[in-house]
């Protein structure tokens, strides 16, 4: 068998390919940076999640620290069940706060992480107690029309 | 002595979608020899190939391969069978994409574990025996028809088989050539020690080289004779045949209704 | 002439022919894998195909990336623009590519390329009684001829479509970057924090693998079952084509609505 002007055509064909699969697997998606090792399993359950996604960003003190792994239902307490899949480098306290916000005012919204002064750390498929759920437009303007009118009651 | 009969044709019948087209053959090909099988187009000369390659399944009668039961054979079976046989196609069947030596040393690579050199020696042989030695690295787009069925020709032989079934090797030839062709198909038969069944309307040439002659007509074996008894049939087809005459017992219509019938029904179907 | 029973019954064998058909192609996909032994023992046969799949697709696949890519850059600027986020286009070029312009039209430029030039071949082969007489010589058409062409094309697609967005992605970056001047640093960053390895591009080549499966068995078929004729042959080529296209469209309805539902 001999190699041929086809075969190194071909390999050249199969190159490019594959560097173009490099470069978009490097380059263009984040294979490289955002390569979480190992992660754990935290989860959170909040009243109201409101636009939240599966595989958005977790972050504590604007840093990506995890994404969000499932959201659920859960029918006994009639809560949102949030399961997160934080960086296994990072490990948060006991007293951890989980809140969701809005990145901008109509960006997507994500999971902050406020760090407690706890001694003892979240392990792995703990939940986190303290929550806070996403502020919710509507609620928020009802909210404020509600007291204003309250508050012109009151000054009669 | 059966043995001496290679190939063993009984009563063979087949149908293109319920359309009879062989209606009971009987034929015995011996051993050695060079046997024509002639008639008019499209009277299923092909197809009695075909029928004989295994590559048709006939509807009923049964063809005898040495041994083998040809219409019984599972296709592994038959691929096993089919390398002792060569065929040449009635258009060369020359692979494109391949060059003269390529074409010639496809059976030779698909099918042993020769070397290279081994390969090139046994093309050269089979290309030198058809003349075409000096143009193995043509294409086949750069042959005349008459190249073309030649190297076709080395194709078929290049394995050496007991059995070679040439389907109308004369057609389209000049006058040269087609001796040339003739020739060779003698030749070739009697150098490999095969057996040669050749398709063909050409029966001038025919009675030159073959040993053999079988005459079909709608679907069934109307005459048959060396050679010698060809010349001095009396038999009005084969006579037709022998002096190309237009009247007589072939048609050449393919079949149909009277055109007075044909005629007056379109004119009530309006 | 039009008489309903005559339309009714013209539909009526039409649908049977169609899944008549559609049956005899499935055989015909069984037995090119059962017969792809030949493919992968005598490797030379499909590096042959994947060159003539791939290596004479590659200008028409770039030549198409980097101006789908211009176009992109183009438009999705004038769009973000007017909300202000700019530096946003390198995600949108980058997504639209990966995730659908990249595996579809790369695989609709692939059916017509070299999808159509297998079927011609094919046919033709069969037209000039080729396949026959590779039967009579003992060797199986579908193992020397079908399936290394089916492998060639099924190896060649994933590669093109990776081409195709690598070099819109670029031609997304030309347009934008330096002829427009979004920030080079913002341009590639936003592209790596909206853009998910696994989730969109490795979909994407899923994606673009399938449509290789799909073209490369259309188009074998295609040329495998043409009438041997001229005329065959060319009906068979334009179906090809037209096959193809309605099958990656649908296709890609199909795995989209899969891979990418519900998350954002
Ligand atoms: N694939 C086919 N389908 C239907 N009919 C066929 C087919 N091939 C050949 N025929 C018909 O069978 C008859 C015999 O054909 P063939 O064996 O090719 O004739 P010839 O003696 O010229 O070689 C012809 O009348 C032809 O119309
Ligand atoms: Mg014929």
């Amino acid at each position: 068998m001999n190699r041929t002007v086809l075969d190194l055509w071909v390999g050249f064909f199969v190159a490019l390919g594959i560097a173009a699969l490099l470069f978009l697997a490097l380059k263009v998606g984040n294979l490289s940076s955002a390569h979480m090792s190992e992660t754990y399993v935290l989860q959170a359950k909040f009243d109201n999640i409101g636009g939240l996604k599966v595989r958005g960003p977790v972050k504590s003190a604007g840093v990506v620290v995890g994404r969000i792994a499932e959201i659920k239902f859960d029918p006994v307490s009639y809560e949102a069940v949030v399961t997160l899949n934080v960086d296994g480098r990072y490990q948060f306290p006991k007293d951890t706060f989980a809140s969701i916000y809005t990145a901008g005012l109509l960006g997507e919204q994500y999971v902050g992480l406020d760090v407690g002064g706890d001694e003892k750390m979240l392990k792995a498929g703990d939940t986190i107690a303290k929550t806070q759920s996403a502020v919710v437009l509507e609620k928020m303007i009802s909210q404020f029309l509600f007291s204003k009118a309250a508050d012109g009651q009151d000054k009669k | 002595m059966p043995d001496d009969i290679l190939v063993d044709i009984e009563d063979l019948q087949f149908n293109y979608d319920g359309r009879p087209v062989l209606q009971g053959i009987n034929m015995k090909i011996p051993r050695g020899k060079v046997v024509a099988i002639m008639g008019g187009s499209g009277c299923g000369k092909t197809t009695l190939l075909r029928c004989i390659g295994g590559q048709l399944r006939p509807t009923g009668g049964r063809v005898r391969l040495e041994k083998h039961q040809v219409c019984e054979m599972s296709e592994a079976e038959l691929y096993r069978l089919r390398r002792k046989m060569g065929m040449l196609f009635q258009f060369g069947a020359l692979f494109t994409d391949m060059s003269v030596f390529d074409n010639v040393a496809f059976p030779l690579r698909e099918h042993t574990d020769m070397s290279e050199e081994m390969i090139r020696d046994l093309v050269m042989m089979k290309l030198e025996a058809v003349g075409l030695r000096g143009a193995r690295k043509l294409m086949p787009g750069e042959l005349s028809g008459g190249m073309a069925r030649r190297v076709a020709l080395a194709r078929a032989v290049a394995l050496d088989p007991m059995l070679v079934m040439y389907d109308e090797p004369f057609t389209g030839l000049d006058p040269i050539a087609l001796g040339v062709i003739g020739q060779l198909i003698r030749k070739l038969n009697d150098a490999l020690g095969a057996t040669s069944i050749m398709v063909t309307h050409d029966i001038h040439e025919s009675l030159l080289i073959v040993d053999y002659i079988y005459f079909l007509n709608g679907g069934r074996v109307v005459a048959e004779g060396t050679p010698d008894e060809i010349r001095a049939s009396k038999d009005p087809f084969v006579h037709q045949f022998v002096y190309a005459e237009v009247e007589g017992p072939v048609h050449f219509d393919y079949p149909a209704p009277s055109i007075r019938q044909e005629l007056l029904a379109g004119v009530t179907r309006v | 002439m039009f008489s309903p029973a005559s339309l009714i019954r013209k539909l009526g064998h039409a649908t049977v022919e169609r899944i008549w058909r559609l049956g005899f192609a499935a055989r015909f996909f069984v037995a090119i894998l059962r017969l792809s032994g030949t493919s992968f023992r005598r490797l030379p046969l499909t590096l042959r195909e994947i060159y003539f799949s791939g290596v004479l697709s590659l200008l028409i696949i770039l030549v198409s990336g980097l101006f789908v890519g211009l176009v992109l850059g183009l438009q999705g600027f004038e769009t973000l623009q007017r909300y202000g986020s700019t530096e946003a286009l390198g995600v949108l070029v980058a997504l639209s590519l990966t995730r659908e312009l990249g595996p579809v039209v790369a695989a609709l430029l692939f059916a017509s390329r070299a999808g159509s030039s297998v079927t011609a071949e094919i046919g033709l082969m069969k037209a000039t009684e080729q396949l026959k007489a590779m039967d009579m010589m003992a060797v199986n058409p579908i193992a020397r001829v079908v399936a290394p062409r089916f492998w060639g094309g099924v190896v060649a697609m994933p590669l093109l479509a990776a081409m195709f967005s690598a070099m819109g992605v670029l031609g997304g970056w030309l347009i934008g970057v330096v002829f427009i001047g979004v920030d080079d640093g913002a341009f590639w960053s936003q592209m790596q924090a909206g853009v998910d390895w696994r989730y969109d591009v490795w979909n994407g080549v899923i994606k673009s693998f399938v449509f290789g499966i799909a073209v490369s068995l259309i188009a074998v078929f295609e040329g495998y079952d043409s009438v041997p004729t001229a005329e065959g042959v060319s009906r068979a080529i334009t179906r090809t084509v037209v096959t193809s296209a309605l099958t990656i469209l649908a296709l890609d309805f199909v795995l989209t609505s899969f891979m990418f539902r519900g998350a954002s």
